[in-house]
C-alpha cells in the first residue's frame, strides 16, 4: 500500500523557492548589468539605478535563503541534513552513484528507490551550494567596493587583492551560467523523476509529501 | 606672532607669508590657490590652510633621495611639469632633493657620492621616492646603476629611510615590466623592500597634485598620510572613479555610447559599454583630474583603463571590453558567449535523454499498482 510520507519540511521548500525567484530575477538584472542592452533617450530615467537596486536587493534576499538553507543542513531531518549531500562517503551512497547513474545512461532497468534525493542529485545539489558560495562571496565583494571603508570591502578585500576585481567579474558571470545549465537540468530530471518515479515528486517541492510504497524500500 | 598664530587657527594665511612668497617670485593669488588646492585634495577642512601655509614655510625640510628603476620617467615628467599652479617652485626648491637622475647636475661618482653623504648624514631622517619597479630575475641584472643592482641600491636605500613614496604603477605594484610573462621578475617597492614604511602612489604616470599633496601632508602633520590594504593614501584613492564620474547620470538612466564618435558619445553619455574601467579603479582622477585640472580620460572621451590598480596590464584588459577574455579559449570568445554555449549544450543534452526515456517504457515504476481509467 502507498504510504504519505512528509519528506521536504517547510524550511528546505521555503528557501527552494526564494531561491527560484531570486536566481531568475538576479540573472536577469544581472545580464543587463554586465550588458545593458537597452538604451533609453530620457536621461531623467533610471533603467540601469532600478536594474542595480533589484539586483542587490535579491542579492541579499538570496544570501540570507541559502544560509538559512546550509544551516538548516544541521537542524533538518534526514533528507535536509548535510549527509545526505555527500553521498560518496558512504558505501550505500556510492551503490546508489553507480546505480542511478547508469539508469540515466540506459544500462539499468530501474533508478534505485530513494525517498530524498537521489545519490546524482545530491551531487550535483553540493556543487551548486559551491557555486552560490562563490556568487555570493565573488558579488558581496563587487558590491562592497561602493564604499571603501564599509563593511563589505572590509571582510572582502583579501578576495578582490587575490583574484583581481576584472578576475571576479569574470568569475560572476560565468557562474551564472553555469547555475542556467543547472536549472535546465534540474527541472529536466525533476520532470523525468516525476514520471518514472510516479511518487510525486514535482508536487512534493510544493507540499512536501511524496507517495511511497515500502516494499520497494 | 599671537595674532599670526590666531590667524594660522582661522584658516587664513598669515600677510608675513604672503609677503615671503611674493618676494619669491610667488604671487599671493598662486601661493593661495596652491594651498586651497592642497587643503582640498588631502580632504581637510578649508580652516587647515593657514596650518598648511605655516607648515611649507617651517624649517624642517626632508632630505629627497628620488631613484628611477625600471620606469619611463613619466612620473618624473608628471611632477617636473605640474604647475599647481606653481608646486615645482614652491615644493622642488623648499625640498632639498639630493639625488634624481633626471635633473641633478652632478654625475658618476659625484652623484653617487651625494647620495651617500644624504643617506649616511640623515639617516632614518630622509624621504625616498622610487620610480619604476624592481627587476629581480638573473640576480637582478636587469637593472644596474654605478654597478649596483636596483634590488640592492633599494634595500640599502629604501631601508634606512624615514619613509618611501612608491609613484606610478610600476613601483606601486610592478606595473608594465611586471606584467605577464614579467621577463625580467620586475616586483614592486612593497615586495623588493618588505620592511621598509612605502606609501603607494599608483597611477600611469601618478597624479602630480597627489604626490604634492603628500610631502604637504608630510611637511603639516610629519607624517604620510592614512592608506588602505594596498598602501594608498586614501585621500586620494579612498573613492572610486566611477562613483565620481561626471558621466554617472548616464549610467544610472541607461544611456551608453555604443561606439567612439557615435550619437551617445558625441553627448557625453556613458563609456561602460566601451570598455571604461572606472568601476574597478579606485583614484581621485574625476575631482582632481591631470594637467593643472584641465581634463582625464573620461571627461575627453576615452574609457578608464584602470592603470592605478595592481597588475592593470594583465587584469584590465582587452581595455575597450567589460570583461577579460576566458583563458582557453578563442580570443574573440566572450564570456556571455560561452555561458548562452553551456546553457544550450545542456538543454540539447538533456532533450535528447528526455527523449529516449520517452520512448523508454521498460523503468516504469509502480505499474502493479497502474489502473486504466
Amino acid at each position: 500500500m502507498l504510504q504519505l510520507r512528509y519528506v521536504w519540511e517547510w524550511p528546505v521548500r521555503l528557501t527552494h523557492w526564494f531561491n527560484v525567484i531570486s536566481l531568475i530575477v538576479l540573472s536577469v538584472t544581472g545580464i543587463y548589468i554586465g550588458d545593458p542592452m537597452l538604451s533609453v533617450p530620457q536621461t531623467d530615467s533610471f533603467v540601469m539605478g532600478w536594474m542595480r537596486v533589484v539586483h542587490f536587493g535579491f542579492a541579499y534576499l538570496f544570501a540570507v535563503s541559502v544560509v538559512v538553507r546550509l544551516l538548516w543542513m544541521f537542524f533538518g531531518n534526514s533528507h535536509a541534513r548535510w549527509k545526505a549531500f555527500v553521498p560518496w562517503a558512504s558505501k550505500e551512497g556510492w551503490r546508489n552513484i553507480i546505480g542511478t547513474f547508469s539508469w540515466y545512461t540506459f544500462l539499468r532497468k530501474k533508478p534505485p528507490y530513494v525517498v530524498g534525493h537521489n545519490a546524482l542529485a545530491a551531487m550535483a545539489y553540493s556543487l551548486v551550494f559551491i557555486l552560490f558560495a562563490v556568487q555570493i562571496v565573488s558579488g558581496f565583494a563587487l558590491y562592497g567596493q561602493y564604499d571603501p571603508n564599509g563593511l563589505w570591502a572590509s571582510v572582502t578585500a583579501p578576495v578582490l587583492n587575490l583574484f583581481s576585481n576584472q578576475g571576479l567579474r569574470l568569475t560572476h558571470h560565468m557562474i551564472m551560467w553555469l547555475v542556467i545549465g543547472f536549472a535546465i537540468h534540474h527541472v529536466y530530471s525533476a520532470w523525468l523523476m516525476d514520471i518514472k518515479e510516479k511518487n510525486g515528486t514535482l508536487s512534493s517541492i510544493f507540499s512536501g509529501y511524496k507517495f511511497i510504497d515500502p516494499k520497494d524500500l | 606672532m599671537q595674532k599670526q598664530e590666531k590667524q594660522v587657527q582661522d584658516g587664513v594665511i598669515p600677510e608675513e607669508i604672503l609677503q615671503r612668497w611674493e618676494t619669491r617670485g610667488i604671487s599671493r593669488r598662486d601661493f593661495m590657490k596652491f594651498c586651497s588646492v592642497m587643503t582640498a585634495t588631502l580632504a581637510l577642512p578649508i580652516t587647515m590652510m593657514g596650518k598648511i601655509a605655516e607648515a611649507i614655510e617651517g624649517d624642517n625640510r626632508p632630505p629627497v633621495i628620488w631613484m628611477e628603476f625600471l620606469g619611463c620617467t613619466g612620473d618624473t615628467e608628471a611632477f617636473l611639469r605640474a604647475n599647481q599652479p606653481t608646486a615645482i617652485d614652491i615644493i622642488l626648491d623648499y625640498l632639498s632633493i639630493d639625488y634624481h637622475e633626471t635633473i641633478m647636475a652632478a654625475a658618476g661618482h659625484q652623484a653617487e657620492a651625494a647620495k651617500r653623504q644624504t643617506m649616511e648624514k640623515y639617516k632614518g631622517k630622509y624621504l625616498v621616492i622610487v620610480e619604476g619597479s624592481i627587476p629581480t630575475a638573473e640576480g637582478g641584472i636587469h637593472c644596474t646603476i654605478g654597478g649596483n643592482s636596483a634590488l640592492n641600491i633599494a634595500r640599502e636605500v629604501c631601508g634606512s629611510a624615514l619613509a618611501t613614496i612608491a609613484v606610478g604603477s610600476c613601483a606601486s605594484f610592478g606595473g608594465i615590466p611586471a606584467a605577464a610573462p614579467n621577463p625580467t621578475g620586475a616586483i614592486s617597492v612593497t615586495k623588493a623592500v618588505p620592511g621598509a614604511t612605502v606609501m603607494n602612489l599608483p597611477g600611469c604616470p601618478l597624479n602630480a597634485t597627489n604626490l604634492t599633496a603628500s610631502i604637504v601632508h608630510f611637511l603639516t602633520f610629519g607624517k604620510l598620510p592614512a592608506t588602505d590594504s594596498l598602501g594608498r593614501p586614501k585621500f586620494a584613492y579612498g573613492k572610486r572613479i566611477h562613483d565620481n564620474c561626471e558621466r554617472r547620470a548616464h549610467f544610472d538612466a541607461g544611456q551608453y555610447a555604443e561606439g567612439f564618435g557615435d550619437a551617445g558619445h558625441r553627448q557625453g553619455w556613458c563609456l561602460y559599454k566601451l570598455g571604461c574601467k572606472g568601476p574597478e579603479t579606485f583614484h581621485n582622477c574625476p575631482t582632481v583630474r591631470y594637467n593643472e585640472g584641465t581634463s582625464w580620460p573620461v571627461q575627453a572621451g576615452h574609457g578608464c583603463i584602470g592603470c592605478s590598480e595592481p597588475q592593470f596590464w594583465d587584469t584590465m584588459t582587452p581595455f575597450y571590453k567589460r570583461l577579460p577574455n576566458v583563458p582557453g579559449f578563442g580570443v574573440e570568445a566572450t564570456a556571455d558567449k560561452i555561458g548562452l554555449g553551456i546553457a544550450a549544450a545542456t538543454a540539447v543534452a538533456f532533450g535528447a535523454h528526455g527523449v529516449a526515456s520517452a520512448l523508454r517504457k521498460d523503468d516504469d515504476m509502480e505499474s502493479d499498482l497502474l489502473k486504466e481509467d
